[in-house]
């Protein structure tokens, strides 16, 4: 007995001491582990922060935009000489003579061409586009005086926005010391306001800064996820519920679809827009940039996200379910429509808002279909042509005017803020409908 | 109820679905296009989408639908054929060749009218933090080719064995070669390689000889950029090489003249063969280093598609083109007046081009 303790003993020790001593090491491996996987979580949200804060630091001043008050009269001599108020000629009239008059009133010292020029170009060359929106709503105003609030020009509003100083050269500045003399003047008699940058979201691109909008891309962006939701949605759905519903399960051409579709989710973006090239455009004559084509193609890219994300959620659904079904006396089209579809819902609709989420970033394939274009008209229906909120993106980045630097962030906040919704309805669908077994 | 309304609304979108198709595919019958298309060229995109923008807001005609396409997809978009489904002007930042206008003419466009829009200078540009440097072609040439004529004998050629800006020439900063620039993809990489690279590859007698002889031949020695780090491929947009001459004082970067003039606030143009890039250098045709840009107009459009003759003329005009006008403004240098005026009268004719 005792001799037995004494042989026994110091094994038990010895065996407690390897635990221990391992059970450091396992510790300590387990901490190592958790740090790199800490490690990585952590590089990953700097990188988001970077990319948050570079974009913001950039756009953030995007909401704003500074207008100056011009106290306009509307002189029939130069809008109207003939007095008949005919729209055509009211439309061609000189309406950026109203702006340079009414700059001049107010700073009469102001002589020679060269200062004339520099005058008006503290203001937009879109004022004269709204006086003469303004004229053609209300033809009453002709022969009376008023005041407008137009858009001040890119460089004013770079400075007033603090992106250079005063100081700066006249390089540097791209406005004239006698511009800042002017503008001076124009604050004082609080002729110069900031507001609410309401015609960013609305407006359609333009190649002068301040003018320049989302709201054509923005449009074009909806309009196409729109054909793409429309397309792809049913298509892939009708497609998932045939492969895991009826389809004659392991046959060779069941497994020969499920391998192509699961390379075709695989296939750059690209060759998508080339096959949209040659098919939609080539051979149906469809026509260029319209927001149909580029569903159409979008919809070529998304449809094998979404069946295979949409043939894993029926295949969530238990088999019990289905039996339970049968055995009632439902036909297999009613099992199907009636129980089988209602709970792998949720689970379709997340993959077809992630697929969807993909198609709105995409531009590779639009640049074939002609979509990564200059277009100032905003959309109206699935046929005009127009642009897409990345492709903006890709077009402001490339221009040489500084004040896109802005436009730019500005785009890619809304694109993020669009992405951020529908990522954030796809967490909200599942939660709220789906099942757990 | 959740259930049945879910499959329900799957049910309808089948529907709405498969209508949509049905509309799709009846979409081949297109109406007739009431706004002019233009495809091509990345450099000509900004001024003519300028004028597109000013014509539309005259309101006679619908906004002109402008594409950046590059010169090369550009033509050939344009040249495969006639009919409201294809462009009706293609921009371009050099002439269309033999071998495109026979596409144009194969495919039945066979009436063409060039446009010559005004120039655009290819320059080198450095930080205004950096020491100015006047640079010739030669040396330009001597310092990024992939292989340079041997010094002692200059038939051979022989890997590019300079380094330093002053191991080209002693007056020149002892400096490490290192200058950015597009990827071959680029229409300004062809441009700088035509521009820079030949002239200076056609000061040795032999290689001037050999163009004629054996063209392929000439453009692989000239056209080679070499690829050990003197030459940095920067990618296509312009804005990033700026950003990254700035942050690197010495580094030189290739562009087209609006990106030097919209960022002379911290650049430096650099002088080449004893002229700066500027406005006027490059309008006279002093500076060596600048290449003309077109549009091309396709006749047959002319009178279905509407605005298409307005539009050149808004192009051509005084308010435009002119000393003061709004391209001037943006950095595009336009043609000369004598130019001008042949320009807007051959348009107006209508006179059709061969290349």
């Amino acid at each position: 007995m005792s001799d037995l303790e004494l042989t026994t003993g110091p094994t038990t020790a010895q065996t407690r001491a390897k635990v221990q001593a391992s059970i450091k090491r396992r510790y300590r491996a387990e901490m190592r582990f958790r740090a790199y996987g800490l490690f990585a979580t952590m590089l990953g949200v700097l990188f988001v922060f970077l990319l948050f804060f570079s974009v913001f630091s950039k756009g953030w001043s995007i909401f704003g935009q500074h207008y100056v008050k011009l106290d306009v009269f509307y002189d029939a001599a130069v809008l109207d000489p003939s007095g008949t108020r005919n729209p055509d000629t009211l439309r061609s009239a000189d309406y950026q003579a109203l702006v340079r008059a009414s700059l001049r009133a107010g700073f009469p010292t102001v002589e020679g061409r060269r200062e004339l020029r520099e005058l008006t170009g503290l203001v937009s060359s879109g004022a004269s586009m709204q006086l003469q929106r303004a004229v053609m709503q209300n033809p009453t105003l002709i022969g009376t005086r008023d005041d407008q609030w137009v858009l001040a020009s890119s460089q004013v509003d770079w400075l007033l926005k603090g992106r250079t100083t005063r100081n700066a050269s006249e390089d540097e500045r791209r406005l004239s010391d006698a511009q800042v003399t002017w503008l001076d003047a124009l604050q004082a008699d609080q002729c110069i306001e900031r507001r609410f940058n309401k015609q960013f979201f609305t407006a359609g691109d333009s190649r002068d800064p301040e003018l320049a909008g989302v709201g054509g891309a923005l449009a074009g962006s909806l309009l196409t996820l729109l054909v793409t939701l429309l397309l792809s949605f049913p298509i892939g759905a009708a497609a998932a519920i045939y492969l895991e519903e009826f389809a004659p399960p392991e046959t060779r051409v069941t497994d020969l679809i499920e391998v192509n579709i699961n390379n075709l989710a695989a296939v750059p973006s690209i060759v998508f827009g080339l096959l949209g090239l040659s098919i939609f455009i080539g051979f149906f004559g469809m026509p260029r940039s319209a927001t149909l084509v580029g569903g159409l193609v979008l919809t070529l890219l998304t449809l094998p996200t979404i069946i295979i994300a949409s043939r894993a959620a029926i295949k969530a659904v238990p088999p019990s379910i289905r039996e339970a079904a049968l055995g009632m006396g439902a036909s297999k089209i009613q099992c199907v429509v009636h129980h089988v579809l209602p709970l792998a819902m949720p689970g379709m609709l997340t993959g077809a808002i992630i697929g969807m989420a993909r198609a709105l970033g995409e531009t590779a394939p639009l640049l074939m279909i002609g979509m990564v274009a200059f277009i100032v008209d905003v959309p109206q229906g699935i046929m005009d042509p127009a642009t897409v909120l990345p492709v903006q993106v890709f077009l402001w980045a490339d221009s040489p005017e500084r004040g896109f630097i802005e436009r730019t962030s500005g785009a890619i906040i809304v694109l993020l803020l669009f992405l951020v919704i529908m990522n954030a309805s796809a967490v909200i669908l599942r939660n709220r409908f789906e099942k757990r077994w | 109820m959740i259930k049945q309304s879910l499959s329900r609304c799957l049910l309808l979108s089948v529907v709405t679905g498969a209508a949509m198709l049905v509309v799709s595919s009846t979409a081949t019958a297109q109406s007739a296009r009431d706004y002019i298309s233009i495809v091509g060229s990345s450099t000509v995109y900004p001024f003519t989408a300028m004028v597109a923008e000013q014509f539309g807001r005259r309101g006679s005609f619908k906004t002109p639908k402008v594409e950046s396409t590059g010169t090369g997809g550009g033509i050939k978009l344009f040249c495969n054929g006639v009919g409201v489904q294809h462009p009706d002007m293609a921009n371009a930042s050099r002439r269309m060749n033999a071998g495109e206008f026979d596409t144009c003419k194969r495919n039945g466009v066979t009436d063409v009218v060039e446009m010559k829009v005004g120039y655009d200078g290819i320059v080198l540009a450095i930080s205004k933090s950096a020491k100015p440097i006047k640079l010739t072609r030669k040396q330009v040439y001597f310092a990024l080719a992939k292989q340079i004529p041997d010094p002692s004998n200059t038939s051979i050629m022989m890997p590019n064995p300079y380094t330093k800006w002053s191991d080209i020439d002693k007056s020149l900063p002892a400096v490490k070669i290192e200058v950015l620039g597009p990827p071959p993809t680029s229409g300004t990489r062809d441009s700088f390689a035509e521009l820079y690279m030949e002239a200076g590859c056609r000061t040795f007698p032999w290689l001037n000889t050999l163009r004629g002889l054996d063209e392929k031949r000439f453009k692989r020695i000239c056209h080679t950029m070499r690829e050990d780090g003197g030459y940095v491929e920067a990618g296509e947009n312009d804005n990033l090489i700026v950003q990254k001459i700035n942050a690197n004082p010495g580094a030189l970067g290739i562009f087209g003249f609006s990106y030097l003039d919209e960022n002379s606030a911290t650049l430096r143009g650099v002088e080449v063969d004893g002229v700066m890039p500027t406005f006027e250098t490059i309008a006279a045709t002093q500076y060596p280093a600048s290449r003309p840009l077109f549009v091309y107009i396709k006749k047959a459009h002319i009178g279905v598609i509407p605005g298409i003759k307005e539009y050149t003329a808004e192009y051509l005009s005084e308010k435009s083109l002119g000393a003061e006008g709004y391209l001037s403004a943006r950095g595009l240098i336009p043609p000369t007046k004598g130019e001008l005026t042949g320009l807007r009268a051959g348009v107006a004719a209508l006179k059709t081009f061969t290349p």
